[in-house]
């Protein structure tokens, strides 16, 4: 979209256009200030909980006492233990901190999902996100025009 | 064909008076947009929505990603 409009532009006489390629998407996960109205609501990343208990993998043990995030060396989720269980979930669903809580609410009850990771787009490991803290965070909050997972 | 610039060079241009615009649609925009940014969807680009636009300093046009 942005080269065309860029085009029209160039066309309607503009001698300095310039494109921002990798976009709003970029710039959101970046972690970068916006503004409009999503940005005094709640996101992914405001409700996770960053206290939630992390283990390298050979430090696991089963069942777990609480839930646990498995991380690498650099905090890189490698899966997920659940308060209870006897095996780690490998490579669960993760997702980015700038997803709008009304969109993880909906995708966490439509998919089943107690809690899920928020991870940065390399990875790293920014918090636990509970379905019920996210439906509860969600109420009032209004549906996005912009799907972001 | 517009120079493609990234993120690190877009807050430089800012900072030394580039004018942000967005052409998603309006919606969009009043959900998330660039601090500074103004609307301008794809759509409506014309000579009349862009008289206000100063045709002396730099444009740099988003949208949500490469695509």
């Amino acid at each position: 979209m942005a080269p065309r409009a860029a085009a029209r532009l160039t066309t309607l006489g503009f001698g300095d256009v310039r494109e921002y390629t990798a976009g709003k998407l970029d710039w959101l996960a970046a972690g970068l200030p916006t503004e409009g109205e999503n940005s005094s609501r709640p996101r992914a990343g405001d409700v996770c909980r960053k206290d939630v208990a992390t283990a390298r993998l050979n430090e696991v043990r089963a069942p777990a006492a609480a839930d646990t995030v498995v991380v690498d060396g650099n905090r890189v989720v490698l899966g997920l233990l659940r308060q209870g269980q006897e095996s780690m979930t490998e490579g669960p669903s993760t997702f980015r901190p700038y997803v709008s809580i009304r969109e993880m609410a909906d995708y966490m009850k439509e998919h089943d999902l107690e809690s899920a990771p928020i991870t940065t787009s390399d990875g790293k490991l920014v918090g636990l996100l509970y379905r019920d803290d996210a439906v509860r965070e969600a109420d009032g909050c209004p549906d996005c025009v912009r799907k972001m997972i | 064909m517009a120079a493609e610039i990234d993120r690190t060079e877009l807050q430089a241009q800012v900072a030394r008076g580039a004018q942000l615009i967005e052409v998603l649609p309006a919606e969009e925009y009043a959900e998330d947009h660039l601090p500074g940014a103004r609307s301008l969807p794809l759509r409506d680009i014309d000579r009349d929505t862009t008289s206000s636009i100063d045709r002396s300093r730099p444009v740099i046009v988003y949208c949500w990603d490469s695509a």
